[in-house]
C-alpha cells in the first residue's frame, strides 16, 4: 500500500486542530467545546501516529493510546462537570460563568 | 551703686510675672499698685545708678555688668549682661520716668476697663524688654529686647481684642516691623560672621580694625541694620503699621508709638555708630530716609481727621528728623531730639487721651473745639505740647533739638542744602499742623459736650510733662545763645562729636541760621492761626474742593503705602493660601493613587470571567512564544 | 544593660496595660504612665551619673573613624544576633541619644496624660499602642546596627498606623494609610541602600556586618555613594518631612488622635533629623555635599510653603501641623549646613519645636473636646471664656514664630548663622520665612480666640492637669531660651564627633572667613591622620 507521506498528515492534523480550536474559541455550548477538545486531542494524535509511521518506531502508536486513555477520562470528568455547571446555572452557555470576572 | 543696675530692668520684669501669676485674684488697687510701682521702683533705682554715673562717672566713661552667659557654642557666647553709658542712661531715665508718669495715667485712664490687670502686665513686659533693649551689652540680647518690645506693641494694641479690627492693627504693627527684623537678623550673621562677636564695644572695636572704610561688607552690614530701624521707627518704607497703632489706648500710644519703642532703631544707630562712621553710602541712605519721611508724614499729618492719627503722623515725621541727623553724623543730635521729642510727644498723646475720654471716646477733630474753658489744664498743657511740636523758638524743648538738627543738616561735613530745605520745610509743615490741631479741637464752636474731666492722676503727668517741654531743651543752649550745654558734654563720653565744618557751618550753626529756623516757624504759626481762627470756612471749603481733594485724599491716606502693599504682598499671598489650601503636592500624590486606580481597572477589564476569551488569549500567547523560539 | 531596660519596660508595660484594662481604664492609664515614667527617671539618673562624661574633652581613642567613635559613647550594648550576615544587636547612648530619649519619654508621658479624658473605648489597646511606639522610638534612638535600626524603624509604624485608625477623627482612615504607605516605601528604599552598602562593605573587606561603626568610611564610587545617600535621604525626607515628600503629616497630624499627635509631631518627625545626622551624612559625607544646593533649596521651599499653607487653613489642627513642615525646613538647613552652630541649632530646635508645636496640639485637642469642632470659622473670642487657654495659646504661638526668650529663638539663630556660612540667601529666606511665621501665628490666634464671639460656646478653661503639663512645657521653654547650655553641653561631644567623622571628607563648613582664619572659632578639619584630631578641637579655647 502506498504509504502517507509525513507531510501531508501533520497537515492534516493541524487543520484538524485548527478546526477545533477555533471550535473551541467561538461555540458556547459546553458540550460542542468538548466535542472540539476531542478532535483537537485526536488531531495531535494524528499527528503522533503519522510521525511514529514516518520513524518506523512504535512510539507514536503508544502515544495515541496514551491520548486515547486520556481524552476518555476528560471526557468523563469534563461531562460530569457539565452536568453540574447544567444544574447550578441551567444552561450549557459557557459565557454565563463570569463570576471570576473583575 | 553702679551693682544695682540689673535691677532696673528686673523689677519691671518680676511685675510683669507677678501680674500674670496672681491675674485672677488681684483687685484693681493692688494690680495698680503692682504695675505702676514696679516701674516707679525701677525709676527710682535708675535715677539713683545713673545719678551715680553722672556725678562720679566709671573709668572709660562705661560700666558693664554680665549677669551669665546665654549660652556657648564653638566660640560663639553672648552672655546676659548690661552696658550703661551716656547713651543708655540717657534712655534709661526717660523710659523710666516717662514710663512711670504714664504708667501713673493709665491707673486712672483703664480703671473702667475690665482687662485692667492684663494691661499693667503687658505694659510691665514692655518697659522690662525696652530697658533690656537699650542696657543690652551684646546684639542679640538687644534683639531680644527688640522682639520683646514688637510683642508687647502687638498685644497692647490689640488690646480692645473684641473689635477684629484692632486685632488687625496690632498684626500689621507687627508682621511689618517683623519685615525690618529680618534685615536686622541678616545685619546680625554678617557681622558676627565678620566679627566674630556680637558683644557690641568689643564688635565695634573690631569692625574700625578690620573693616575698610566705605566697603562693601561694612556698607551692607549698616544697611541691614538701618532695615532693621526702618521697620521698629516707623520710616519709609514701612511707616504704615504706626498711624493703626492707635487702635491701642492712649497710654500704649504715648509710651511705645512716641517715646520709647519707635526711638529703638535711633537707638540702634546711635549704639552702631562706628558701622555707619566706616559706610559714608548708607549715612546718605539714612539722610534720606529721614528726609523723605520727615516730609511725607508732614504733608500727611496736616489733613488727618482723627487726633491720633495726626500725632502718629507726625511722630513719623519727627523721627524723621532723628534720622536725618543720624544720617549726616550728628549723633548727638538725633539723640537730643529724641529726648525732646519724648517728653512733648507723650504730653500730646496723654492729653489727646483726656480729651478723646472726656467727649466720650470722639476722636474727629472736627467734632470737637470750644474746649478752652471747659478743659483748661488740658487746653494749656496741650498747647505747650504742639508749641514744643512746632519748635516755638526758645520756651520749648522742641526748638532746641530741631533747631540743632537743621543747622546740623546743612552745617555737618556730611549736610547738605537739599537736607536743610527739607528739614526746614518740614519745620514749616510741623508749626502748621501742630497749630491746626490746637485750634480746631479747643477753639471754635463746641460740637461735643465734655462728660468726664481728668483727676490728679492724669493730670500730674500732663503737668510734668509740660514742665519737662518747656524746661528740657536748657541743658544744650545753641553756641550763639550761650555756653551751657552739659548735655553734649556727657554725650561726648560716648558719642562722636557733631562735626560742624562744611561750607555753610558757619551761617548754619550761628545766628543766621537761627534767625531762618525761627523766621519759618512764626510764618507756620501765624499761617496755621489766620487759616484755622478767622478764615476757618475758607480753608474747609479750599480743601474741598474738586481740585485739592484728591491731594488730600492721598495724603489722608499715606501716600498709597498701603494700596501698593495691599496688591503686590499681601492680596498674592492670601490668594496662594486659598488656592493651594488643599496642597498642591497632594494634587501630585492623588495623581499618583488614581494611576493607580486606573491601571486597576483596566486590568479588570480584561478579567471579564469568560473561559472562551482566557483560552483565546492563552492560545495567542503560545503561538507568539513558539513563533519567537522557531524563528528565531 | 541600662540602655536594654529603656526598650523592654515600655514594651513590657504595653501588654500589662491592655490586660489591665479590662478590670478597669484607670488601671490601664497609671500603668502607661508608669511605662513612660519609669525610664524617664532611669533616663535623667543616668544623664545625672555621666554628666563629665559628657562634658569631658573629646577624646580620640586612635586613629580612623571607628577610633573616633570608640571613645564616645557613654553606654553600649553589643551582642551578635545573626552572626552569619554580621547583625549584632548593638545599642549605644551619646549625648544626642539621651536628648532624643527623654524626648521620646517625656512625649509620651504628655500623651498619656493628654488622653486621660479624651480616650473612653478601648482603653488597653490605645495605651498598648502607645506604650509600643515609645519602645520603638526608644530602640531607633538607641541601635547602632543599621539592621536593628530599620527593625525598629519598622516597628513603631504598625502603633501609630493603629493608633490613627481606630482613635482618629473623620478621615482617620485614609490619614493613617497615606502615613503608612509613605513610611514605608521611603523606608523600603533605604534597605535597599543599607542591603547595598553591606553588600560593597563585604566586596572590599570580605566582611558581613551591618554593624554602623564598621561601615563607616567604606570606599565606593562617588556615584554609587550618591544614589545610596538618596535612598537614605528618601527615608528620612519622608519622615523629617521634606518638601515635596510632606504630604502624609497634614492629614496624619489632624486625623490622629491628640495623642498620636504628640507622639507623631514631638518625635516621630525628629527620626528624620536623627537618621540623618547619625547615619546619612558620616556614612555619606562627599555625597550630602554633592546633593547640598537641592537640600538648602527644598528646605527653603519647605520653611516658606509650610507657612503659606498653614495660614490659608480652616481647620485648627491643620494649621499647626502645616508649622511642623515649616519649622522642619529649618532643620534640614542645618543637617546640610554641617558645622557646629548649625548642629547644636537642629538638635536645639527637636526639642523646642517637639515642646512648643506638642503643646498646640494639646490645646488643639482640649478645645476639640470641648466644642467638637476643628474649624476655625466656628471659633472666635474664645479669649473671653477661657482667659488662661488664650493666654497659654498666645505663648505657644509666640514660641512658634521663634520669639526671643524661648528656645525656638536660640535654635533657629544657631541654625541660620550656621547655614549663612554656607549660604548667604538660605539663611536670609529663612528668616523670611520668621515673617511668614509670625502671619500664621497671628492668624490663628485672632481666628480662634480674638474677635467676637460669634457662636457663644461655654466651656470650662484649663483644667489642673492640662495647667500643669502646659505649665510644666511653658517652664521648659523659658528655661531654654535663657539659658539652653545644659543641652548644648550634652550634645557638644555628639556635635564634635560628628563632624570629625567627616572631617577627612570635602564636606568642609563653609567658606573661611574674609576677616581672618577660623582660629577664633570653628574647630579646623583634622589632618589626614586621626592623631590629630585631639587638638584641632579648639572649641573650649575659642571665646570672646
Amino acid at each position: 500500500m502506498a504509504s502517507v507521506s509525513l507531510d501531508h498528515a501533520l497537515v492534516l492534523a493541524a487543520i484538524l486542530f485548527a478546526i477545533g480550536f477555533a471550535g473551541l474559541l467561538t461555540r458556547r455550548n459546553l458540550i460542542v467545546m468538548l466535542a472540539c477538545i476531542e478532535i483537537m486531542l485526536n488531531a495531535a494524535g494524528l499527528a503522533f501516529v503519522a510521525a511514529g509511521a514516518r520513524w518506523g518506531q512504535a512510539d507514536g502508536q503508544v502515544m495515541f493510546l496514551f491520548v486515547l486513555a486520556m481524552a476518555a477520562a476528560e471526557v468523563a470528568v469534563g461531562l460530569a462537570l457539565a452536568i453540574r455547571f447544567r444544574q447550578s446555572l441551567k444552561s450549557l452557555d459557557i459565557d454565563d460563568a463570569d463570576e471570576m470576572k473583575g | 551703686m553702679l551693682g544695682l543696675l540689673w535691677l532696673i530692668p528686673a523689677l519691671p520684669a518680676a511685675g510683669f510675672v507677678l501680674l500674670m501669676l496672681l491675674n485672677r485674684r488681684l483687685s484693681r488697687p493692688a494690680a495698680a499698685w503692682i504695675g505702676a510701682g514696679s516701674v516707679g521702683l525701677s525709676a527710682l533705682v535708675a535715677l539713683i545708678v545713673c545719678g551715680s554715673f553722672i556725678v562720679s562717672p566709671p573709668a572709660g566713661d562705661s560700666y558693664h555688668q554680665v549677669l551669665w552667659t546665654w549660652f556657648d557654642v564653638a566660640g560663639f557666647a553672648p552672655t546676659i549682661g548690661f552696658y550703661l553709658d551716656a547713651v543708655s542712661v540717657l534712655w534709661v531715665l526717660v523710659i523710666t520716668f516717662v514710663g512711670f508718669l504714664i504708667h501713673l495715667y493709665s491707673t486712672e485712664h483703664m480703671e473702667h476697663d475690665e482687662g485692667f490687670t492684663r494691661f499693667f502686665m503687658y505694659l510691665n513686659l514692655f518697659v522690662a524688654s525696652m530697658l533690656v533693649l537699650v542696657l543690652a551689652d551684646n546684639m542679640l540680647l538687644l534683639y531680644l529686647g527688640w522682639e520683646g518690645v514688637g510683642l508687647c506693641s502687638y498685644l497692647l494694641i490689640s488690646f480692645w481684642q473684641k473689635d477684629p479690627q484692632n486685632v488687625y492693627s496690632g498684626r500689621k504693627a507687627f508682621i511689618v516691623t517683623r519685615v525690618g527684623d529680618t534685615a536686622l537678623i541678616a545685619g546680625l550673621f554678617l557681622l558676627f560672621t565678620q566679627l566674630r562677636t556680637l558683644q557690641i564695644q568689643p564688635m565695634l572695636a573690631a569692625a574700625q580694625h578690620s573693616f575698610v572704610p566705605g566697603s562693601a561688607v561694612a556698607v551692607a552690614a549698616a544697611l541691614l541694620i538701618l532695615g532693621g530701624a526702618v521697620g521698629k521707627s516707623a520710616q519709609v518704607p514701612l511707616q504704615t503699621w504706626l498711624p493703626d497703632a492707635m487702635a491701642g489706648p492712649s497710654p500704649v500710644s504715648a509710651l511705645i508709638h512716641a517715646a520709647t519703642m519707635v526711638t529703638a532703631g535711633v537707638y540702634l544707630i546711635a549704639r552702631t555708630n562706628v558701622l555707619f562712621t566706616l559706610a559714608p553710602d548708607a549715612r546718605l541712605v539714612v539722610a534720606i530716609v529721614g528726609t523723605v519721611t520727615l516730609l511725607i508724614a508732614g504733608f500727611s499729618a496736616l489733613v488727618q481727621h482723627d487726633l491720633k492719627r495726626a500725632l502718629a503722623y507726625s511722630t513719623i515725621s519727627q523721627i524723621g528728623y532723628m534720622f536725618l541727623a543720624l544720617g549726616v553724623s550728628g549723633w548727638e543730635a538725633g539723640v537730643f531730639h529724641f529726648m525732646t521729642h519724648a517728653f512733648f510727644k507723650a504730653l500730646l498723646f496723654l492729653a489727646a487721651g483726656v480729651i478723646i475720654e472726656a467727649l466720650a471716646d470722639e476722636h474727629d477733630i472736627f467734632k470737637m473745639g470750644g474746649l478752652v474753658r471747659e478743659l483748661p489744664a488740658v487746653f494749656w498743657t496741650f498747647t505747650i505740647g504742639a508749641a514744643a511740636l512746632a519748635a516755638l523758638p526758645f520756651v520749648t524743648d522742641g526748638f532746641y533739638s530741631k533747631d540743632l538738627i537743621i543747622a546740623t543738616s546743612l552745617g555737618s561735613v556730611d549736610g547738605s542744602l537739599w537736607f536743610y530745605v527739607g528739614s526746614l520745610v518740614g519745620a514749616f509743615i510741623t508749626a502748621l499742623y501742630s497749630f491746626r490741631l490746637v485750634f480746631l479741637v479747643f477753639f471754635g464752636e463746641r460740637h461735643t459736650e465734655v462728660t468726664r474731666r481728668p483727676r490728679w492722676r492724669q493730670l500730674v503727668p500732663l503737668y510734668a510733662l509740660a514742665t519737662l517741654s518747656i524746661v528740657g531743651g536748657l541743658v544744650w543752649m545753641p553756641g550763639w545763645v550761650s555756653g551751657f550745654h552739659p548735655l553734649e558734654d556727657f554725650l561726648d563720653t560716648a558719642l562722636p562729636q557733631l562735626d560742624l565744618t562744611s561750607r555753610y557751618a558757619a551761617f548754619a550753626d550761628g545766628t543766621g541760621g537761627a534767625f531762618v529756623t525761627i523766621l519759618i516757624v512764626a510764618v507756620g504759626i501765624g499761617i496755621a492761626w489766620l487759616l484755622w481762627i478767622p478764615w476757618r470756612k475758607s480753608t474747609h471749603a479750599f480743601s474741598e474742593s474738586p481740585a485739592v481733594r484728591p491731594l488730600a485724599a492721598y495724603w489722608l491716606g499715606g501716600w498709597g503705602f498701603d494700596w501698593v502693599y495691599e496688591r503686590v504682598f499681601v492680596r498674592p499671598v492670601k490668594w496662594f493660601a486659598h488656592a493651594a489650601r488643599n496642597d498642591l503636592v497632594d494634587y501630585v500624590v492623588g495623581g499618583i493613587a488614581w494611576l493607580n486606580v486606573a491601571a486597576w481597572r483596566a486590568l479588570s477589564a480584561g478579567q471579564t470571567g469568560r473561559l472562551r476569551a482566557y483560552v483565546a488569549v492563552a492560545g495567542f500567547g503560545i503561538v507568539l512564544v513558539l513563533a519567537v523560539v522557531v524563528l528565531r | 544593660m541600662i540602655l536594654v531596660l529603656y526598650i523592654l519596660i515600655p514594651a513590657v508595660a504595653a501588654p500589662v496595660a491592655w490586660l489591665l484594662a479590662r478590670r478597669s481604664p484607670a488601671l490601664a492609664r497609671w500603668t502607661a504612665v508608669a511605662g513612660t515614667a519609669v525610664p524617664l527617671v532611669i533616663l535623667v539618673a543616668q544623664w545625672i551619673a555621666k554628666a563629665s562624661a559628657l562634658q569631658a574633652a573629646f577624646v580620640a581613642k586612635g586613629p580612623g573613624p571607628s577610633g573616633l567613635i570608640a571613645g564616645s559613647w557613654i553606654a553600649h550594648v553589643q551582642t551578635t544576633w545573626i552572626g552569619s550576615l554580621g547583625i549584632s544587636f548593638f545599642l549605644a547612648a551619646d549625648g544626642l541619644t539621651m536628648i532624643m530619649l527623654l524626648l521620646t519619654f517625656a512625649l509620651g508621658l504628655l500623651a498619656v496624660l493628654c488622653s486621660w479624658r479624651g480616650i473612653t473605648e478601648r482603653v488597653g489597646a490605645f495605651h498598648f499602642m502607645i506604650l509600643w511606639t515609645v519602645a520603638g522610638l526608644a530602640g531607633v534612638f538607641l541601635s547602632l546596627d543599621l539592621f536593628l535600626f530599620y527593625f525598629f524603624f519598622e516597628m513603631m509604624l504598625i502603633p501609630m498606623y493603629f493608633l490613627i485608625a481606630v482613635w482618629g477623627h473623620e478621615k482617620r482612615v485614609y490619614a493613617a494609610i497615606k502615613f503608612f504607605i509613605f513610611t514605608q516605601v521611603s523606608g523600603l528604599l533605604m534597605l535597599v541602600a543599607i542591603v547595598a552598602l553591606v553588600v560593597i562593605h563585604e566586596r572590599a573587606t570580605g566582611v558581613y556586618t551591618f554593624d554602623f561603626t564598621q561601615l563607616l568610611g567604606t570606599r565606593m564610587a562617588s556615584g554609587t555613594a550618591f544614589v545610596l545617600m538618596l535612598g537614605f535621604f528618601a527615608a528620612f525626607a519622608v519622615k523629617l518631612p521634606v518638601w515635596p515628600l510632606h504630604t502624609w503629616l497634614p492629614d496624619a497630624h489632624t486625623e490622629a488622635p491628640t495623642a498620636g499627635s504628640v507622639l507623631l509631631a514631638g518625635v516621630l518627625i525628629k527620626i528624620g533629623a536623627y537618621g540623618m545626622l547619625r547615619f546619612m551624612v558620616p556614612l555619606f559625607p562627599d555625597a550630602v555635599r554633592d546633593f547640598r544646593t537641592v537640600a538648602l533649596i527644598l528646605a527653603v521651599i519647605g520653611i516658606i510653603y509650610g507657612a503659606i499653607m498653614a495660614y490659608g487653613q480652616k481647620d485648627m489642627k491643620r494649621l499647626v501641623a502645616y508649622t511642623s513642615v515649616s519649622h522642619m525646613g529649618f532643620v534640614l538647613l542645618g543637617v546640610f549646613a554641617w558645622n557646629s552652630w548649625a548642629l547644636q541649632g537642629v538638635i536645639l530646635q527637636l526639642v523646642c519645636h517637639a515642646l512648643s508645636t506638642g503643646a498646640l496640639f494639646i490645646m488643639v485637642g482640649g478645645l476639640q473636646d470641648r466644642i467638637h469642632t476643628r474649624d476655625m470659622d466656628k471659633m472666635g473670642g474664645l479669649w473671653q471664656v477661657a482667659p488662661r487657654m488664650g493666654g497659654t495659646a498666645m505663648f505657644f504661638a509666640m514660641a512658634s514664630l521663634g520669639l526671643p526668650g524661648l528656645g525656638n529663638f536660640v535654635a533657629e539663630f544657631l541654625i541660620l548663622v550656621g547655614v549663612w556660612q554656607v549660604s548667604h540667601w538660605a539663611a536670609v529666606l529663612g528668616a523670611v520665612g520668621l515673617v511668614f511665621a509670625t502671619v500664621y501665628a497671628l492668624w490663628m490666634m485672632q481666628r480662634a480666640f480674638q474677635g467676637e464671639e460669634t457662636h457663644s460656646w461655654s466651656f470650662a478653661d484649663l483644667t489642673r492637669r492640662e495647667v500643669g503639663m502646659l505649665g510644666a512645657m511653658i517652664v521648659a521653654l523659658v528655661l531654654l531660651g535663657f539659658w539652653p547650655q545644659p543641652l548644648i553641653t550634652t550634645a557638644k561631644q555628639t556635635v564634635t564627633g560628628l563632624q570629625l567623622m567627616t572631617g577627612q571628607s570635602t564636606l568642609s563648613w563653609g567658606p573661611t572667613a574674609e576677616a581672618g582664619g577660623p582660629a577664633a572659632g570653628e574647630a579646623a578639619l583634622p589632618a589626614a591622620d586621626g592623631a590629630a584630631g585631639s587638638t584641632a578641637l579648639a572649641d573650649d579655647g575659642a571665646r570672646q
